[in-house]
């Protein structure tokens, strides 16, 4: 799905809210990963101008879970462990989007190259 | 241009954000809730969440400065109705409302304004009554 104006991010949230609903993800869980999902569509509208992200469904052993892949073209991030801090940010926002949807999910990837993106993986489980 | 509609009662405005805003919408929101203070007088805002399925980052810092702009236009702000998945997620993000008070519903968001606001009379009321 591609993400290029803020207003994807409403429908964005919502396809990722179908997919969880039909894994029959709980409540508590969907709102974690959507806002978690959230974040991150945030920041790739804010410092890389959008990008694309691919919604999956994943299975390990009997549990389910969904994944999420944001891919974007934008600057990349110079200090990848210092842009996980609480508090940090290079815009004028809180700095929690980052570390904060890491906390609110199972497993957290990022990678970036500076300069040429930055691709960040999270996986939510259904009972995670 | 879409609108939160924004209705008066009395000394309090009254939200009710029944949409998963965008963001243009919600910095729409956060202006026009403080320039309405100003011209009404408001006292108090009170703003009901119950319909927003999530609150992120974002949404949150609007929340925020909503409730400060509006203390140092002296209006109290509390948002009302939040759902529990939306607090609990809340928390684990690590954000919190700064600046806003919150209560369950929005009879006792209405409660919490009033005595607030009436304390705030009484209080004047005490110090006229010294002078």
């Amino acid at each position: 799905m591609k993400i290029e104006r803020e207003q994807d991010v409403v429908p964005f949230r919502n396809r990722v809210k179908e997919f969880a609903v039909k894994i029959g993800m709980s409540l508590v869980n969907q709102t974690k990963l959507i806002t978690a999902a959230s974040e991150l569509v945030r920041n790739m509208l804010k410092y890389a101008n959008g990008g694309s992200v691919i919604i999956e469904i994943i299975n390990q052993g009997r549990d389910n879970g969904i994944r999420l892949i944001f891919d974007d073209k934008g600057p990349g991030i110079k200090d990848i462990p210092l842009a996980l801090k609480d508090g940090f940010s290079t815009g004028k926002s809180l700095g929690i989007g980052l570390p904060g949807a890491r906390r609110l999910v199972s497993e957290f990837d990022i990678k970036s190259v500076e300069g040429k993106g930055t691709v960040v993986t999270i996986i939510k489980w259904k009972n995670g | 241009m879409d609108r939160i509609p924004i209705l008066r009662m009395g000394q309090f405005l009254l939200v009710t954000i029944q949409i998963d805003l965008y963001d243009r919408l919600a910095v729409n929101l956060e202006s026009d809730l403080v320039q309405m203070v100003s011209k009404t007088g408001a006292r108090g805002v009170l703003i009901d969440i119950s319909a927003l399925t999530i609150v992120d980052s974002f949404m949150g810092r609007i929340l925020g400065n909503i409730g400060n702009m509006s203390k140092i236009m002296d209006a109290e702000t509390v948002v009302v109705g939040m759902q529990p998945a939306v607090a609990i997620t809340l928390i684990e993000l690590g954000l919190e409302l700064q600046g806003v008070s919150t209560a369950l519903n929005v009879e006792k968001g209405m409660l919490y304004l009033q005595e607030k606001i009436g304390n705030q009379i009484e209080a004047a009321d005490d110090e006229d009554g010294v002078e």
